[in-house]
């Protein structure tokens, strides 16, 4: 077992040096910043082209007269700054739930707070930038209308009040969504390189070279840890440029994230632990099929189906972020290869760590099977003698 | 089964896609010699030595390298040079070289230090830096047969080693297997081409149809012809004729024929008793072509002929 591990890790240290201490490794790191870039530019050039200003809509749930008297402040205003300046108003009547009426009007066009209990406990409801932006010229019409007097106005930011669960979990379920994608992406770009890996040593001959010094269970293993290394190392680098560059150009926005309901701390790892569990999974598939293959066609061909396979996966593990108690998300927490991602999503909306034990240690019984089933076709295939002809010919000769 | 073997294989079967590519090979490769495999493409050679080094595993059969019968737990004092070579393009050569060592079990430091030796030894120091992607075919080769040998294996297996290489490093080579079976090293390689292993073999396999036809020292293998003797006479017939063997066949007025059980003597004395007038005889003893056509037989003969035609 030792002298298993100890040819993995020489195997593991030549890939990871070979990846990470060449040139390309620089091009993959900086590969992201092409699309935000571009993003950026494409952005820029939208906002100019479109012209008008978005003029948002403060949503008003109020009787008649209370919402007479904050129309008349806003004209007041509008006369005094200019039409544009001040946010139009839509005006609904109370009816009914009072909280599930904001979130209604919360989710119309442009609508960005909703102002209600007026007159005597005037609540602002909508995102913490919303509210930052919108608050103050609400404030000032409220201040206008004399026969309002002086009511104090209750900010209700994210997380901070009962009242707005609706737009705190709005916060969580696109950071669920957020989480999943990410770790979608990175999986499936990470766990692909394994493949490029593999055919760089058929092609090279060197796979016999390993294949007659160390077990071929300790060069998968070695591979496998290999490629996780360099992509922990790549993810390390993203996330501190990443996190760095928001952190450093709009602030805001880094503490405009909902917190994930198992706090930051636990949500961060546990996407490390996820994101290592999905690699292997993935990664042990990949390099234990991509063993059969014997040209880098043949390897494209065999990598179209898992793709695809993952993207169902993917289909299926979202629907734990819309409806984390239905059957489909139950099937999506248990199902190894989707497991990852309904529990990353579950991780940024509950706050209950106990099912992320169980759900770690079912996810690492799998990757240990997968694992020795991936090696176990590697092992059978990735050395055949005798111009085996590669995947088509064996598979129509069986 | 003794400890007097480096390589102990009996019966050894392997079958791909339902066809049997080695069909019960036996090999006694004694420790301390120079042992060649003999056999034309497609003969089960290299299915053979993988087996034997535990890349693949027989579907039948036993094998025991260095007392050992999971090949891979004596890995670290077996060296392999595959027929297909294989390294890394972007590594350099000391970084190669110390690699294979650290795939055997030796430190990566210990494995940079001899590398350096070694290619400082055989011409390569300068080419110690420089990934191998800028080295020739043939330096390139050098290096990972270096590799093949930085740590100071028991048993080296050689697998095609003169094919690609020009007759100045052929002859290199021949010199570094020689000198790695003096310091008592085991030496197993296979060939295509006879001369090779005529030249640097105590011991041969002969390997045709995934079967061992022969295996013995090269003596034995030509002591399966009988030395050819070749006759000239000034005399055309006479009594003494019925003195020749009865396969004799007459060639541009020589008399060829086998050497005959009893020896040339008894033949010589009804030559010169008939007065045959004997101008000329040479007896020839076979080459170890002629012994491995004559044991293979005459298709893997020429099958052997047109590769080591097309080697340079």
């Amino acid at each position: 077992m030792i002298a298993k591990l100890r040819a993995a890790l020489v195997i593991a240290r030549r890939d990871y040096v070979a990846t990470v201490w060449s040139r390309t490794f620089i091009l993959f790191l900086i590969g992201p910043l092409f699309p935000i870039i571009f993003g950026v530019i494409f952005g820029a050039i939208g906002s100019r082209i479109h012209q008008d200003p978005v003029i948002p809509v403060i949503g008003v749930v109020a009787n008649g007269d209370d919402a007479h008297r904050l129309q008349q402040a806003r004209t007041r205003l509008a006369q005094h700054f200019g039409d544009g300046a001040v946010p139009y108003l839509q005006v609904v009547t109370p009816d009914g739930d009072p909280v599930k009426q904001r979130k209604l009007l919360l989710d119309r066009p442009n609508v960005a707070v909703v102002l209600s209990g007026m007159p005597g406990h005037a609540v602002l409801t909508g995102s913490p930038n919303a509210l930052k932006e919108q608050g103050d010229i609400v404030r000032l019409m409220l201040q206008r209308d004399v026969a309002l007097e002086m009511i104090p106005i209750k900010r209700s930011a994210i997380g901070s009040s009962a009242g707005v669960v609706e737009t705190k979990d709005v916060g969580r379920t696109n950071l669920a969504r957020g989480g999943q994608l990410t770790l979608l992406i990175l999986t499936m770009i990470l766990a692909g390189m394994l493949l490029s890996n593999l055919i760089e040593e058929k092609s090279s001959k060197v796979i016999e070279i390993l294949a007659a010094a160390v077990p071929v269970d300790a060069i998968f293993f070695g591979k496998l840890m290999a490629m996780l290394g360099m992509s922990l190392t790549g993810i390390t680098v993203w996330a501190f440029f990443a996190v760095g560059g928001v952190a450093v150009l709009a602030p805001d926005k880094l503490m405009a994230l909902a917190v994930p309901a198992v706090g930051w701390p636990a949500f961060i790892a546990l996407g490390v632990v996820y994101f290592i569990a999905s690699y292997l999974l993935l990664g042990s598939l990949f390099l234990g099929i991509g063993s059969q293959a014997s040209t880098v066609r043949e390897v494209q061909t065999l990598s179209m189906p898992i793709t695809m396979g993952q993207l169902i996966v993917f289909a299926l593990a979202s629907t734990a972020v819309e409806d984390a108690g239905s059957l489909p998300a139950g099937i999506a927490a248990l199902f190894p290869w989707s497991s990852p991602f309904a529990m990353l999503a579950r991780a940024a909306q509950q706050p209950e760590i106990w099912p992320h034990f169980l759900a770690v240690i079912w996810q690492m019984l799998w990757v240990g099977l997968i694992i020795r089933v991936g090696a176990r076709m590697f092992r059978r295939s990735v050395l055949k003698s005798g111009g085996s002809g590669g995947l088509w010919k064996r598979l129509r000769g069986r | 089964m003794t400890q007097d073997f480096a390589v102990e294989a009996s019966g050894l079967v392997k079958t791909f896609d339902g066809k049997r590519a080695v069909d019960g090979v036996d090999l006694m490769v004694p420790a301390g010699t120079i042992y060649g495999v003999l056999g034309p493409n497609g003969a089960g050679k290299t299915t053979t030595l993988r087996m034997l080094l535990g890349i693949i595993d027989p579907d039948e059969g036993e094998r025991k390298v260095l007392g050992q019968s999971q090949p891979l737990r004596a890995a670290g004092q077996i060296g392999y040079l595959p027929e297909e070579r294989g390294l890394y393009p972007a590594m350099p050569a000391r970084e190669a070289i110390a690699f294979m060592g650290a795939l055997r079990g030796l430190p990566l430091k210990e494995g940079r230090r001899r590398a350096d030796a070694l290619l400082q030894a055989h011409g390569l120091g300068e080419a110690a830096h420089r990934a191998i992607r800028t080295l020739s075919k043939g330096m390139a080769q050098t290096v990972q047969i270096l590799g093949t040998l930085v740590h100071g294996p028991k048993l080296i297996v050689l697998d095609e080693p003169f094919s690609g290489l020009d007759a100045l490093n052929q002859g290199r080579l021949e010199a570094l297997i020689r000198e790695q079976a003096a310091t008592g090293a085991t030496i197993l390689f296979s060939t295509h081409v006879i001369a090779h292993a005529e030249r640097l073999c105590a011991r041969i396999a002969i390997i045709a149809g995934g079967r061992v036809q022969f295996e013995g020292s090269v003596d034995d293998a030509r002591n399966h012809l009988k030395p050819k003797v070749t006759l000239t006479t000034r005399a055309n017939d006479g009594p003494w004729r019925t003195a020749l063997p009865a396969d004799t066949r007459n060639e541009n007025g020589s008399w060829i024929f086998d050497l005959p059980d009893g020896g040339i003597e008894p033949l010589l004395a009804a030559l010169i008793a008939g007065n045959a007038g004997i101008e000329a005889l040479s007896i020839e003893r076979p080459g170890l072509h002629d012994a491995f056509v004559a044991i293979a037989g005459e298709a893997a003969g020429r099958a052997m002929d047109e590769v080591a035609e097309a080697l340079p």
